[in-house]
Order: structure tokens, then sequence, then C-alpha cells
């Protein structure tokens, strides 16, 4: 199966957030009650029921004004931190096509994907105890379509493609438009990639990580710790069955009969 | 528009001003990106505010709100000082070499007036050509004359120079020059640059001069008629074009008709008066068709009448009077009109000073308010409107509307391309289609006047209305979209037999028959059309056109002729000849709209305006004398486009010392009058330059839409998602105007105006994107404010038009939203 990548020119962002929209409109998520919250950002943040959000800055650069409006949403890992740091198996996994699911109905709303995504992304609802998230339109990409957010954008910002269209599309784009592709890091892969514009740096967007990477914390746990933890298991699973074997099954001690009339 | 949408990416220079359509025509953006994707295409935003529009664009200038002239002024002079301007085009395709009267005196003479201004109007007798022997302009090709068009126009604009109209718009002067360079750069035959324009150019006391500037900049650049060029006005509404093409305005019939007076009492005096003359061979003179198009659509209206006697079924429009929006609501005021459709139309949001409209629709005895929802026009009498309902009397009706996917039609859309819709589910509960419940008024009104007579009962009693089959009552109960459709396009109700001199045979037509073209509409009563313009919109067989969805382009260019349907005889780009030299061949080899074929002598590509081979006929066929009018003496307000201030302003006019249109009817000074009624005195107070009112409110406020919502929100404020992004209203104003009054962020703040000392609350938007203009030394401030917000709906907030002034364009009476004065308070 091909491999998947979103690519999102942020020159091209007009910011009218049909992406907003649309996306609640597939995944059948509710509106939420919102306030004004000081500028055209709304809702202020990701949420269970927002997957994806464009985010406005107004950054001033040499003189000059810039209005920056990123579509900000699951960047879809390589390596997706959240699913590496998910207790539950099945609630989160990786697909062939680069898409970084969630079910949730093996989600037990631990949180743990939170804390370990670099991106900031996942959101919980405490009163469900469910996380929810951006799966890319998996069910859309199966049946040959775009996911809905690129469908309905209007000004070619969104755009979707196979890994190595889209690799070539970013390189091309950056370079005509002297500005730089995020994530930067070639060792840490997305599925979901930027092009910025060159007069602002990545830090000038808010709710970005200019240098994501797995946790360490979570490395040091998954890939150190948990094998110990593992071998601990394993060494109480074979202590009790040596001692079935050598001393036969552990009876419960008999209850001595108490008290009476 | 006179090109149209997917045109826009052949542009490579792209002029948005008065416009915002990344965030009003989200989609339009895409052929934006498009040309400058691939042409390279410079984008250009001018806009009072820092927009989502202006947020990519290559250039960004600022100019205060309502100075729109003045800076297409300094444009203008720029591309005649540089002699940025495509000469053959001028000398050929314009009027530029025509001889004025000699009488005639301009705003540099004049002090900002032309000749002829007497009150507050224009006798227009010096504002003509001189004609030679034959009738047909004097000309001097070599520009020289300085009675000549271009000489008076050079002279005019010699006035608006960089560093003057900097002074006037507050604009940087390096962006101001960097806008007339990179714009003008389009003179070059080979390049093309287009004008996007929408409310905030016409929203003004001089809103079509406006227009008239780009037209004047187009024509000098060579910029109608091509590939990538145009005066493209971005309609607001996805049938507007449409609305306007059938006549639903107060002084136009349907396909731009002159609408009859009163003084045209017989149609042959209407005839006389409103059909052109021309003596030029090579001059179309289009409009000298008007006869044809004018008895076609009586016959349509009531086709067992004559001519004459349905020509008399016509109510006329008093002499002098204006039925206009803001004329009717005036009378509404003063208790002369008794009943109001409101249909898809919301005023007590949507209309300037709406706080006075409301008052006004409490004045009627009946409204009958058609629509998708419960709007504020069809609730003012409620309590969420702040009034009583005990002190109304009115009687209002709402009736539940079908929406566009609940009925089948056509939809014009801005590129005048006649998209046919199919409806895709039923309506709602008990709402029903447009042309339903139009059939049932029509049906009960027609019983009303032949059981009860009436004053003059045979206009509604003879009206045909055959749409559909007839029940046992000999009505029509299920009127068909398709038979209006067939209508509008036009039929023969008589035998005919019609000579095609082109082929040399004649044809024969008989009743019934479709009229393929509107070259084959008769005056003499035998054939009936409901719109001249969307003639051919059939074909022979009887095929409607609009239902077209073949996505072939055989000319590369983005046309699809047999995508839908355009007007005229699926014309894409109009004025196409002017894109061609006297031999037929395209300016721009690269991406050609027509060429002639010298071996198969017939022009190719996009259908041509008007007849015969290369140089047999001038481009511009609708202006009687076929060249594109520099000097356009059929405005009410001047020849040429001169700087005006806004009615309501703090700057003084430094261009000239005329401050504003001295032709604009001045419903401010009306108010001050002693037997002005009431609510007129309340709700049309002007703050003036220099009166007390205008240093009460000393901000300058532009309203706005946001692509969240919809016009006055009736459609858009019921929508969750919709809501959920834009839940409030707001205001946006400058970080330097919010620390001068103490505003911090999420403050709300309360706006005042000359006509609404209680104002309404908004929260404060402080941001980078706006900032104070430095006009005559001092910081002038503006705020922008959306005028989506209501009191009905699923969110409310403050109607921003509580606070527009009741003012109008001498020319169309678009209000002046776009400019004036409020007061801006931390609540």
């Amino acid at each position: 199966m091909a491999e998947y990548i979103k690519l999102i020119d942020v020159t091209k962002c007009t910011g009218c957030r049909g992406c907003q929209v649309a996306c609640k409109q597939w995944n059948n998520l509710p509106a939420e009650q919102t306030m004004f919250t000081g500028s055209l950002q709304n809702p202020k943040d990701l949420s269970y029921n927002t997957w994806c959000l464009i985010r406005f800055d107004e950054v001033e650069r040499d003189g000059k004004l810039n209005w920056l409006m990123r579509h900000d949403a699951c960047m879809h890992c390589e390596t997706p931190a959240c699913a590496k740091a998910c207790p539950s198996p099945g609630a989160l996994k990786k697909l062939e096509n680069g898409a970084v699911v969630h079910d949730k109905n093996f989600c037990i709303g631990c949180r743990a994907c939170i804390i370990a995504c670099p991106f900031d992304i996942p959101r919980n609802n405490p009163d469900l105890e469910k996380m929810a998230k951006c799966g890319l339109c998996h069910d859309r990409i199966d049946d040959g379509k775009k996911p809905a957010c690129v469908t309905t954008c209007p000004t070619g910002a969104l755009t979707f493609g196979t890994k190595e269209e889209m690799l070539k599309a970013a390189e091309k784009r950056a370079e005509k438009i002297k500005g730089f592709i995020y994530p930067a890091n070639p060792k840490y892969e997305t599925h979901v990639m930027y092009v910025m514009p060159g007069s602002v740096t990545i830090s000038d967007f808010s709710h970005t990580n200019p240098k994501p990477k797995m946790p360490t914390s979570l490395l040091w746990w998954k890939n150190m710790f948990k094998p110990f933890t593992l071998i601990g298991i394993a060494g109480v699973a074979g202590a009790a069955f040596l001692h079935y074997i050598l001393k036969g099954p552990h009876m419960p001690h008999e209850k001595k009969e108490e008290g009476g009339e | 528009m006179t090109n149209h949408w997917n045109d826009i990416q052949h542009a490579d220079a792209i002029l948005i001003m008065g416009s915002n359509p990344a965030e009003n025509h989200p989609i339009s953006f895409k052929w934006v990106n498009e040309a400058r994707n691939k042409r390279g295409a410079k984008l250009i935003v001018v806009d009072p505010r820092f927009t989502r529009s202006a947020a990519t664009a290559d250039i960004y200038a600022r100019l205060r709100p309502g100075t729109d002239i003045a800076f297409l002024g300094a444009v203008i002079n720029y591309a005649i000082e540089k002699n940025r301007i495509n000469e053959e085009y001028v000398k050929n395709y314009t009027d530029a070499s025509y001889i004025v009267n000699p009488a005639f005196q301009g705003a540099p003479d004049l002090d900002g007036v032309f000749s002829g201004l007497t009150g507050a109007k224009y006798d227009k007798a010096t504002w003509g050509y001189e004609m030679d022997a034959n009738g047909i302009p004097k000309q001097d090709l070599t520009l020289q004359d300085p009675m000549c068009v271009y000489q008076l126009l050079k002279k005019h604009y010699s006035r608006y120079t960089i560093k003057k109209v900097s002074e006037i718009t507050g604009c940087d002067a390096a962006d101001l020059e960097a806008v007339c360079e990179a714009y003008t750069a389009t003179y070059k035959p080979e390049l093309s640059g287009t004008i996007m324009y929408a409310m905030g150019t016409t929203q003004h006391t001089y809103g079509s001069q406006n227009v008239r500037a780009f037209a004047v900049l187009q024509l000098l650049l060579g910029n109608i008629g091509v590939a990538g060029g145009g005066i493209n006005a971005l309609r607001g509404e996805s049938n507007v074009q449409g609305s306007t093409d059938h006549g639903a305005l107060f002084h136009i019939l349907t396909g731009y008709l002159k609408y009859p007076k009163a003084n045209q009492p017989t149609l042959a005096v209407y005839n006389e008066q409103n059909t052109p003359k021309n003596k030029d061979p090579k001059s179309l003179n289009w409009w000298g068709n008007t006869p044809k198009y004018m008895a076609s659509l009586l016959k349509a209206w009531w086709k067992d009448a004559d001519l004459e006697t349905a020509y008399s079924y016509i109510p006329k429009i008093d002499d002098g009077k204006n039925y206009s929006y803001l004329p009717i609501f005036s009378a509404m005021a003063n208790g002369e009109i008794k009943g109001l459709f409101a249909w898809g139309m919301n005023p007590a949001v949507g209309a300037p000073s709406s706080k006075m409209i409301r008052k006004a629709l409490a004045q009627l005895d009946w409204l009958v308010a058609i629509d998708l929802w419960e709007t504020e026009t069809s609730a003012f009498w409620q309590k969420d409107a702040g009034v009583d309902p005990a002190d109304i009397k009115t009687e209002v009706f709402l009736l539940p509307a079908a929406s566009s996917v609940e009925k089948e039609g056509s939809i014009s859309n801005s590129g005048r391309w006649c998209q046919w819709r199919y409806k895709a589910i039923d309506p709602v509960g008990h709402a029903e289609d447009d042309l339903w419940i139009i059939t049932q008024i029509v049906n009960r009104t027609k019983d009303l006047y032949a059981k009860e007579g009436g004053a003059f009962p045979d206009p509604i009693l003879n009206l045909s209305w055959n749409y559909g089959k007839v029940g046992l009552d000999g009505k029509i109960h299920a009127p068909s979209p398709r038979e209006v459709a067939k209508e509008i396009n036009g039929y023969f109700i008589a035998e005919k037999e019609i000579e095609d001199k082109a082929k040399g045979e004649i044809k024969k037509y008989k009743p019934g028959d479709i009229v393929p073209s509107f070259a084959m509409l008769q005056d003499d009563g035998s054939t009936v059309c409901g719109c001249w313009v969307y003639c051919g919109s059939f074909d022979e067989k009887g095929e409607n056109k609009m239902m077209k969805r073949d996505a072939s382009d055989p000319t590369g260019l983005g046309m699809y002729p047999n995508w839908s349907w355009s007007w005229p005889v699926n014309r894409r780009i109009v004025y196409n000849r002017a894109s061609v030299n006297a031999e037929g061949q395209p300016f721009s080899k690269e991406k050609p709209v027509l060429w002639w074929s010298k071996l198969k002598k017939t022009w190719l590509g996009d259908i041509p305006d008007g007849g015969g081979g290369p140089d047999a006929i001038l481009p511009f066929i609708m202006v009687p004398h076929g060249r594109g009018m520099l000097f356009a003496a059929g405005m009410s307000d001047g020849p040429f486009p001169e700087h005006y201030e806004p009615l309501e302003s703090v700057v003084k006019n430094t261009i000239s010392s005329t401050q504003v249109s001295p032709v604009i009817t001045r419903w401010d000074e009306k108010a001050k009058e002693a037997t002005c009624n009431p609510i007129l005195a309340a709700g049309c107070i002007a703050a003036l330059y220099g009166s007390e009112e205008a240093k009460e409110f000393p901000v300058v406020c532009s309203t706005y839409r946001v692509t969240e919502h919809w016009q006055t929100g009736q459609m858009t404020r019921w929508l969750p998602w919709l809501t959920e992004l834009v839940p409030n209203q707001f205001v946006e104003m400058s970080e330097e105007f919010a620390r001068e009054n103490g505003i911090t962020f999420g403050d709300k703040v309360r706006l005042t105006s000359a006509r609404n000392v209680e104002g309404i609350e908004a929260y404060a938007m402080i941001t980078k994107r706006l900032k104070p203009f430095k006009i005559q030394g001092k910081d002038i401030h503006m705020v922008g404010i959306t005028w989506h917000f209501g009191y009905k709906g699923r969110v409310t907030g403050g109607n921003a038009n509580d606070l527009t002034p009741f003012i109008g364009d001498p020319n169309t009476m678009i209000p002046e939203y776009k400019a004036f004065l409020v007061k801006v308070e931390k609540v």
C-alpha cells in the first residue's frame, strides 16, 4: 500500500476555515459552545470535538506584518509517540498508509498519548474517559478519496498524495518561495508536512515544536525499563511455576472456626 | 464580471480593491493562486484593513476608507505620465481621440465640479462629443487637441500626484508607487491585469465613480476584452447577478431595459427616448434594438394584449422620482407605503440606519416576510427587537420558503454563467418554493379582482401566467420553472419569416418555435422573450443549455463553452473584439480569446461580439459610438471620477474645496426641516465635516463581512458549525487606538453614531492589522465591524447597521456603508 502525506502550504492558506467545518461534518463532530477569543481563532484550542483548527498569529518582521494562518491537526508521525505510549492494544496504531488512527473502543482514557505527543495534539474527554484526534480520514483514503479537509480546501493550501509526490512538491515549493519545510528534522518523519514562508521562523507560529522528537522519557520507559519489568513479570511467573512443580499448588490456609455460640 | 471566475488564472497582475475575496469569495482564490503559481502574477491588495486577502499578497497598500478615487487617480496619472498605456488600444478602441464640446469645463477648472451644476443636479448639455457633418464624433488621432478626451483626462488626473494622494489616502508613498508600478506593467499588449471588486468599491456616495475609475484605468492599459483582464464585480450573493438580469431593481426591466417613466405615456415615446442613435457604420449600437426587446417582453407578460395596451399596463415611475431602497423606507416612514413583501430580504438588519428602518416597518398595515427562518424583519415587533409588541399595529405574515436545494431553477453567477440546479430534497415542513408562492398570490389576486373589480383590474386579469398544466379551475397550481425558463429565452407566437442575410436564406418560424437568438426577436409582437440577454439559452430543439455539463475546453483557456450557458449568446468574455488588432490577431498570442482565421474566413475561440470580419465593427457594442468610454456623460456626477470625501468625514477635502459629492440626495438636510417626520429626523442625521457631531463621533467606521457568516446572518447564525467559528459581534481596532482609549483584551465596547446614541455593543478585537492613518498632521483612527449580527438566531449580537448613515450614491442610491463616523467607548 502507498504511503501518503498531507502537505500544508501556509503561503496559500487564506484562513477560511472550510477545513475546520469539513472535518466536523465528515467526522460527525458537534459544534462547541464558543465565545469571542480575541482573534478569529475559534474554538480557542483543539478539543475532543475539534480535531483541526486554524491558528492565527500576527507577527511583525522587518517592519512588515505577517498574518499567519496555520492548519493545526495531527501530524501522523512515522514513529508515533502516542501509539508507543499507549498501554491499551488496539487503541492507537499506525496504518501502512501513514495514518495514525485511534479506536475509541479500546481507549482507556489514561492520557499517556497526550503526555507523549511532541505536537500536543490528542485531547481527552474527562467525562467519557476517552481521547480523540484527527485520523487523516483513513476511511476516506481506503475509499480512494482525500481527507475531508483537503477536499474542501478552495485555495490549494492543503494537498494530499503519495509520499514521493508530496516530498518533491514540498521541496519545489519551498525553493520557489524561499521558504522552509516543517518539520525540518529529516530524522523525524511525519505524514503531514508544511511549507512555511521564509519571512518568519517556525517559532513565530503558535503551538509548534521547532524540534519534534520522541520524548526521551518514553524511550527510556518503553525501550529500557519496560523490558526489565517484563523480565520481572516473567521471573515472578517462572517462580510461581517452579513452586507448583516443586511444592504443588498453593492452597489457601484453612480458616479457623472462630467464635461460636 | 466582464470576464468570469476561472479566467482570473490568466491574469499577470491582480488588483483586489474594494473586495476581500479570500474571505467573501473564497473559491476565487483557487484561481488567484493559479495565476500566481503558473504565471507569476503579482497579487496587489488595497484595503483599509489588512484582510485575509492581504495576508498572502505580494503588495499590500492601505488607504483611508472612502479615498479610492484618489488612490486610482494616482495610478491613472502614473500610467499617463510614464506613458504606460496601450497606445494602439487607446487610440482605436476608446474615445480618447474624440473631441469634447468646447464649452465643457472639468474639475481642474471649476474647483472639483463639472460644468452645468445647478443646485444639486448637473445639466449635461456641455458633456458631449463634437460631431462631424455625418453625425459621427470628431477625432484627433494624435491625441493632442486640448479638448480631446485624452488631454482632458490627462489634465484631470495630473492633480493626483503620488505625494498628494499619499496625503489624502494615508497610504505610504512607497507602497502607492509600488502598486502603480506593478499594476500599470500590464499596459503591454501581451499582458493583462484583472480587477476584483465588490461592495467596498460601490458602497460610497461616489461608488459608481469608483467603478468608473477602474474602467478608465483598464481602458488605458488595454485590459478589457482580454483573457485575465476585465472589471470583475464579485457579486455578494449566489444569484444576485440573476436578480439584476431579471429586473429585480426599481430602475430597470429585464435585460437592463430602462424602466418606463410617467412622461413616456406610450410605447412609441418610450422607444423614441430609450433607443440610442448612431450614424457610424462601424458601431453596432446594440441598444438600437431596444424596441424589439421591449415588445418581446411586453408580449411575455400580456400575450393577448396589443403592444401599446400592454405598455399601458406597466406602472410608470413618476417624473423625477426614485424608488430605490432608501426612498422606499423614507416613504414607509411617512406612511405612504402600506404593505411590504420582504422576500428573502432582511432590511431590519441589512438596511442603513436600520433602527429607523424598524420604526418605518411599524408604520405598515401589513408585512409579508418570506424566508427560511424567522428573521429580524419578520420579528421587528417582538420584545427581542427592543419594542413593546402591544405598540405595533402592523399585521405580520411569515411564509416559510424552500431553500436552494429544495427547489429547481437557474443560478447566474458573477461570471454570467447560468447553471441549472435540480431539486435535491423536498422542502421541510410547510415550506414552499418561491414560484409556487408567487403563483398562489397571482391566482388569488386575480380571483379578488374578478370578484371585486378595483381601480384598474386589466393588468392583473390579463396577465399571462402559463407555466404549467392548467387545473379544472382554469389555473396553474404546480408551476414549472422549466416553463418559466422557456419564456425567458423566448418563443414565437405568430408565423414569421426571417431573412438570414449572412446565409442568404429565409427561415420560417411558426407559433411555439423557440427563438434561437436575440437577433431574431421582433418588434411587431410576433415573439415573446422574458429577458433578451437570456435569448439563446434554449436551442431550437428546446434543449435548455443551462443544463449542459460538458467539461471540454477547446481553447484551453478554461472557457468550457458547453458547461452551462453564459449570457450573452454563450460569450464567456464580453467586449472580446477588443482583444484583437485590426487584422483580427490577438494582442496576446499566449492566451488568445479570439482570432480570425484567414483560411476559414471565420472567428475562432470565444463567441465574438458582433459579426463581420476583422475591423468590421468597433468592439464596445453596447455604447452608441462603439468605443470604450473614458469620458462618460451618462453618469449623474461627472464624466471623470473626482475625489470627494464621504458624507461623514473628519478630513477636509484637499483636492478641491468641494467637500462631498455635489449631487447626492441629502436626507440629512431634509431631517433638519421642521416638517420632517420624527422617525426620519432621528434616523437621517449625519456627522458632517466640521460639525459638532463630527467632533463627538471622530472615529471612521467601515462595515464588512467574514467568511464564516453571510449577509445579515439570517442563514448562518442558525448553523452550529458556523456560530462556533464566529459566535459574537466584534469590532476590529488598532493597538494604538485601544491603548489611547484604555481598551484591553477581551473588553466589550459600545459604538454610537449621530443616528444611534444608545449604540450597540461588541467585543474589541485589538489587532496589528489596523493602524491609524496620518492625515493632515493628525492620527485618524478607524474601526471595522461585521454586519452579520441581529437579535434573532442561535447567536445574536449588536447590529452594525443601526449605526450606518442614510445616504446613497447619486447614480444607484447604494448606501454609504463603508465610511461613516462613530464613537467607541469601553463598556
